[in-house]
């Protein structure tokens, strides 16, 4: 199945270091264009720093980063969004003081052409003032597709947990991006809470015709919703596959709960 | 009678009533008073650049004074005429290219402006680097650098004598003029997309950044116009005063501004405007506990600095008791006023 796609995003041999610390160890991957996949490991594994240095937020020490083509090592993380791919977060980082309109509007102005004076008025620069209100109407129907509508006046922080998760994905796709980037999305989930994600993330690949690819601990969710799984440890891929693969991987087991025969003699060194 | 045709006619009616007072005040009241209602347009104005830059932008910029010292000096040495300018200068001559430079007072105050909004992209070129508190040090000290700048550029400047004699322009309709505009100036970014972007540099620049958004950019860009709105306040100030000096754009004078724009709620003009009017005031009006005053049999002599004294009192009191400021972050709207307080944020702009 992988080989018909074409991959859409490329790690070739991505190595990060800070001082003697080797966070992500001779990386390579392909994220193949349309699918949703996975990226998952032990704490500690290296996982976020993957993401980090692909979003541009790290520039990689070694190897390079390629989206559609087109090289995307140590860019700026604004230029990356611009390229075509968003992200959300861990711990979940939203425009707190603005409403959940606001939030979503923010996200918009990256594809936004008029300048910021063309604001004082309406009347001399009218393609801007017609730009301005379709942001607000296409920010409201993306807030309705994502089920939000009702609270686009609230202020963000006081939405609930899981809706502020969906915020925050609703603001990534203002961006329009083709790639998206998640963070552990069932982190502080309850179980029926992660079930319904399932179909979320399938939902958001289809209508919003998305590459997904995640970061995440809840193994129910990522077998569940996952075409191929990378597996990390200390830095380096140990394992790629499907996720039934996955499951019997025993280096995947191993870096999960330990060798059967490591015992305390394993801890200690 | 909709929400909306009841603002519209408040908005009227405030306006109107506002310009009557500006037509009837100069009449009925005396140069003391118009002073202070002037002083509370021009500390508005220089309110608002600052909110913009650290309420709503979330710079902690203490370089106001600098900019405002840029704003006066440029416009003042515009507007002065050639033969005042002659005879100024004692210690050493004029730059003679400067001495037949002249302009009108509106394109003074423009170009005061410009100038300070030029000084500070280049400012903030470099120092925007910093975050949160060595940002305002840095800040400080080009501050201070603008002064001792001015104070030693003697054939330029004049020195430390500075310059006198600058012709009073600054009446009240050209004040409130010009606090109208930056009002209006102000509203409309806040209200548009640019206004949430700036926001959410201040909120979060990591979540901004992966929004697509060069928070570098947006941030120089920000702190620039706020010069420019620093410079055109210290324009106007110097063309109210008639005299101006580097002695007077220490550090206190941002200080000032720094308490109009926290009184009032860092990220709210409305509060900014508020906060203006109530400092302003006080700061003059408690200069009565500076008198000696006689109660009942208990004579007081004249305390100089007292009402320093009882103002940190009102703004601990301040700090106590409404932590965020007067307005926090929220703007005034006729809804609000008549109770219909929804989100409170959400009836932005009524004024």
């Amino acid at each position: 199945m992988k080989s018909e796609k074409k991959n859409v995003l490329e790690l070739e041999r991505v190595s990060m270091r800070f001082g003697g610390l080797t966070a992500v160890n001779d990386l390579s991957l392909g994220v193949p264009e349309g699918g949703i996949t996975g990226l998952i490991g032990p704490n500690g594994a290296g996982k976020t720093t993957v993401f980090n240095v692909i979003t541009g937020f790290y520039k990689p020490t070694s190897g390079s980063v390629s989206f559609a083509g087109q090289a995307i090592t140590g860019l700026p993380p604004h230029r990356v969004c611009k390229a075509g791919l968003s992200r959300t977060f861990q711990n979940i980082r939203l425009f707190h003081n603005g409403t959940v309109l606001e939030n979503v509007m923010t996200g918009s102005y990256v594809r936004q052409n008029g300048a910021w004076w063309e604001c004082l008025s309406p009347f001399i620069f009218r393609c801007a003032a017609i730009e301005e209100r379709e942001i607000r109407e296409s920010s409201l129907a993306l807030l309705d597709r994502l089920g939000l509508a009702a609270q686009a006046g609230v202020l963000s922080s006081s939405l609930p947990y899981g809706a502020q998760r969906r915020l925050e994905i609703a603001r990534a796709l203002a961006t329009k991006p083709r790639f998206l980037l998640l963070d552990e999305p069932a982190a502080g989930m309850n179980p029926q809470e992660s079930a319904e994600l399932l179909n979320f993330i399938r939902r958001l690949r289809d209508e919003f015709e998305l590459t997904i690819f995640l970061i995440e601990h809840d193994m129910k969710v990522v077998m569940g919703v996952c075409e191929h799984i990378w597996v990390m440890d200390m830095g380096a891929l140990i394992a790629e596959g499907a996720p039934a693969e996955i499951r019997e991987n025993h280096r995947v087991i191993e870096a999960y709960l330990g060798k059967p025969d490591d015992g305390e003699a394993g801890r200690c060194k | 009678m909709s929400n909306g045709t009841r603002n519209a006619i408040l908005n009227f009616l405030a306006v109107g009533g506002f310009v009557y007072f500006l037509w009837w005040a100069p009449e009925n009241l005396d140069g003391y008073k118009l002073r202070i209602i002037n002083l509370i347009a021009i500390n508005a104005i220089l309110g608002l650049s600052l909110n913009l830059v650290y309420g709503m932008t979330g710079m902690f910029s203490l370089g106001h004074a600098g900019f405002m010292a840029i704003g006066a000096y440029v416009s003042a040495l515009l507007v002065l005429t050639p033969g005042q300018k002659a005879t100024m200068w004692i210690l050493e001559p004029m730059v003679p290219w400067l001495l037949n430079l002249h302009a009108p007072f509106l394109i003074s105050l423009v170009l005061g402006g410009a100038a300070a909004a030029f000084v500070g992209c280049l400012i903030a070129l470099p120092v925007l680097r910093l975050g949160g508190d060595y940002l305002g040090i840095a800040t400080l000290g080009f501050a201070e650098v603008i002064r001792i700048l001015i104070a030693n550029l003697i054939p330029i400047t004049n020195g430390s004598l500075g310059l006198k004699g600058i012709p009073a322009h600054t009446d009240l309709w050209m004040s409130y003029g010009c606090l109208g505009a930056v009002l209006f100036f102000m509203v409309r970014l806040m209200n548009s997309n640019f206004g949430n972007v700036l926001r959410a540099v201040r909120d979060d620049e990591v979540a901004a950044k992966t929004m697509g958004i060069d928070t570098f950019k947006i941030r120089v860009l920000a702190f620039t116009i706020g010069c420019f709105g620093g410079g055109l306040g210290g324009a106007l100030l110097g063309n109210l005063l008639t005299t101006i000096d580097p002695r007077m754009f220490m550090f206190i004078q941002t200080f000032n501004i720094l308490m109009i724009v926290v009184v009032g709620g860092l990220g709210s003009m409305t509060g900014t405007i508020m906060g203006s009017v109530f400092v302003t005031t006080m700061l003059e009006w408690l200069r009565i506990t500076e008198s000696p005053m006689t109660i009942g049999s208990l004579r007081i002599p004249g305390i100089p600095g007292m009402r320093m004294l009882i103002f940190s009192l009102l703004l601990i009191a301040v700090i106590i008791f409404r932590s965020q400021g007067i307005m926090g972050t929220r703007e005034f709207s006729w809804n609000w006023f008549f109770g219909d307080w929804g989100d409170g944020r959400k009836a932005k702009g009524a004024r």
